[in-house]
């Protein structure tokens, strides 16, 4: 399929999805609208509640306060995960001995710590900063540590040969290898930030995307629910076009260019 | 042969062992000796999985024998051998690194100023003939060109023995005569003790001043050694032509053909192969 026949089946996708969906809540059929507006709303409400949200300005500081969770939970996260995988994987001992704990930690569905951090951080932004610490961390770390243990024995022995010390492998074979793993799970951990920020937004604060959908559910204005949705995605999607632009300036000295391990 | 010099490589019954996974030991190489003089190229030819690569690794530093003794100009190698340096079959640049980046971090680590290793590297990979290459990673470069960088990477440290576990062994056939011709001319410019492993027959006769036979392993041991008598400076694919290069490969092949049947029988039915 050449692209510009791609972009508009692509295109006539959404429209047909739009369009059904005006037209099964607004147009009764038999005498009945099969979709009550009340629970579906309609596209024409949702994008003039989008319009409105941009054009009163409203919308700004909520994102702002999303992109702010979102980004302190990654740096935080990542920061912690290289830390410690890089830490487990010099030091196999360490790493036996705390193995059980973090399996377990990893094994528990993170959302219900999210109560816990609002009792001990509070409803400002630091509880779901928390959150979104957890899912990321173990993600970077679990990419740090196959990192460091994944580097090809011949790459290692070379740079013996070539006379590294300790310091100097770490520095020039571990911590590259540990990077580009990082590197290739970036889409992962980023969109775990903001789920992290999301989640806890919408279980209990002040301001926030998942606060502003919470609130239009809280009210049953069902547009605004949708409207939030939608806001929420092209976030997204922006964030992660600009880890893919990332991304390929990071990893440009490898053969596939970038390959996930998330 | 500079006699007054002493003896690069000294391996000196040499018994190499592993424990394998079911915790039987199997024996590589079995009291290998062998000696390298400075400025000889010596090449060890031998069936697969015989442990050639085994007793180079051994030479350098990676592999303690489990009995015998190892010295490197007249002292014994304890640790790593420093003053080798080591062309491995499998791909051992850093990836991550730029061609250029690969060769100038053998002057790096040891504490040159970035400028100045670079502008060497740079004279490194002309001389391999790679001077256009040197903002390519790795992987943008052919098989070849990987083992020119790695040449370049080795030899930019100047080591006094090199080490070479069949590293044209991946390449396709012309590029080995070129990659053994440029191998040549740089090692006629500056003639190091070679230790050159190969299961390529030809390729030792054409390169080497002496090659060495190894019998099939496990428990291989050194069988044969011969001198050979082509004069240099030597053109690969001209030297083949020549009647001492096919009386000497009959002499030698006629050794080592029953060993490569042995290998060759070994090798499909045991399933731990130690190399």
């Amino acid at each position: 399929m050449s692209r510009p026949v791609l972009l508009l089946c692509q295109l006539m996708v959404a429209v047909v999805a739009l369009a059904l969906w005006q037209f099964l809540t607004t147009v009764p059929i038999f005498g009945r609208v099969l979709l009550p507006p009340f629970f579906f709303s309609n596209p024409v409400d949702v994008a003039s509640q989008i319009v409105d949200w941009f054009v009163r300005g409203v919308i700004w500081k909520h994102l702002l306060i999303t992109l702010l969770e979102s980004v302190l939970a990654f740096t935080i996260g990542s920061v912690a995960g290289i830390v410690v995988g890089f830490w487990f994987a010099r030091q196999p001992r360490v790493a036996a001995v705390f193995d059980p704990y973090i399996k377990m930690a990893n094994a528990l569905p993170r959302v219900v710590l999210a109560p816990i951090f609002a009792l001990w951080l509070g409803l400002g932004i630091w509880s779901k900063v928390a959150l979104g610490v957890t899912l990321v961390f173990f993600i970077v770390f679990f990419n740090v540590y196959q990192g460091v243990k994944e580097v090809s024995p011949t790459v290692l022995a070379n740079g013996r040969m070539l006379g590294m010390s300790e310091r100097q492998l770490t520095r020039h074979v571990y911590w590259p290898s540990a990077l580009s793993w990082m590197f290739s799970s970036l889409h992962t951990s980023v969109g775990f930030a903001v789920v992290g920020a999301v989640v806890g937004e919408y279980l209990g604060s002040a301001a926030g995307l998942g606060y502003l959908i919470q609130q239009a559910e809280g009210i049953f204005d069902v547009a605004a629910v949708f409207a939030g949705m939608f806001v929420l995605s092209a976030f997204v999607i922006l964030i992660d076009l600009l880890v893919t632009f990332v991304e390929r300036r990071l990893l440009v000295w490898r053969p596939d260019g970038a390959a996930g391990h998330g | 042969m500079d006699t007054t010099k002493p003896t690069a490589v000294a391996l000196d019954d040499a018994t190499v062992a592993f424990r394998l996974a079911d915790n039987r030991v199997y024996t590589a190489v079995e009291q290998a000796s062998l000696s390298v003089e400075h400025g000889e190229f010596v090449a060890i030819v031998g069936p697969t999985g015989c442990g050639k690569s085994t007793l180079l690794n051994v030479a350098a530093g990676l592999l303690k024998p489990a009995s015998g003794a190892i010295r490197i100009f007249d002292q014994p190698l304890t640790g790593l051998n420093k003053d080798a340096g080591y062309l491995f079959q499998a791909d051992a640049l850093f990836p991550w690194k730029t061609a250029i980046d690969n060769v100038a971090i053998g002057l790096e680590i040891k504490g040159a100023p970035r400028a100045q290793a670079l502008e060497r590297a740079q004279g490194w990979l002309t001389s391999v003939g790679l001077g256009a290459f040197a903002g390519r990673y790795p992987h943008m470069l052919s098989g070849g060109q990987r083992k020119r960088v790695g040449l370049a990477q080795v030899l930019i440290r100047d080591p006094k023995i090199l080490l070479m576990d069949e590293p044209f062994g991946p390449l396709d056939a012309q590029t080995r005569q070129i990659m053994g011709n440029l191998l040549l001319e740089l090692w006629n410019a500056d003639r190091k003790a070679v230790l050159f492993v190969t299961h390529d027959l030809e390729e030792a006769i054409a390169l080497a001043d002496r090659v060495v036979i190894m019998s099939a392993g496990p428990g291989a041991r050194i069988i044969g050694d011969w001198r050979v008598p082509l004069a240099r400076p030597r053109d690969i694919s001209e030297v083949r032509m020549e009647k001492e290069f096919h009386a000497l490969h009959k002499e030698i092949w006629s050794v080592l053909k029953d060993e490569v049947m042995k290998g060759y029988a070994q090798s499909s039915q045991a399933p731990a192969e130690v190399a």
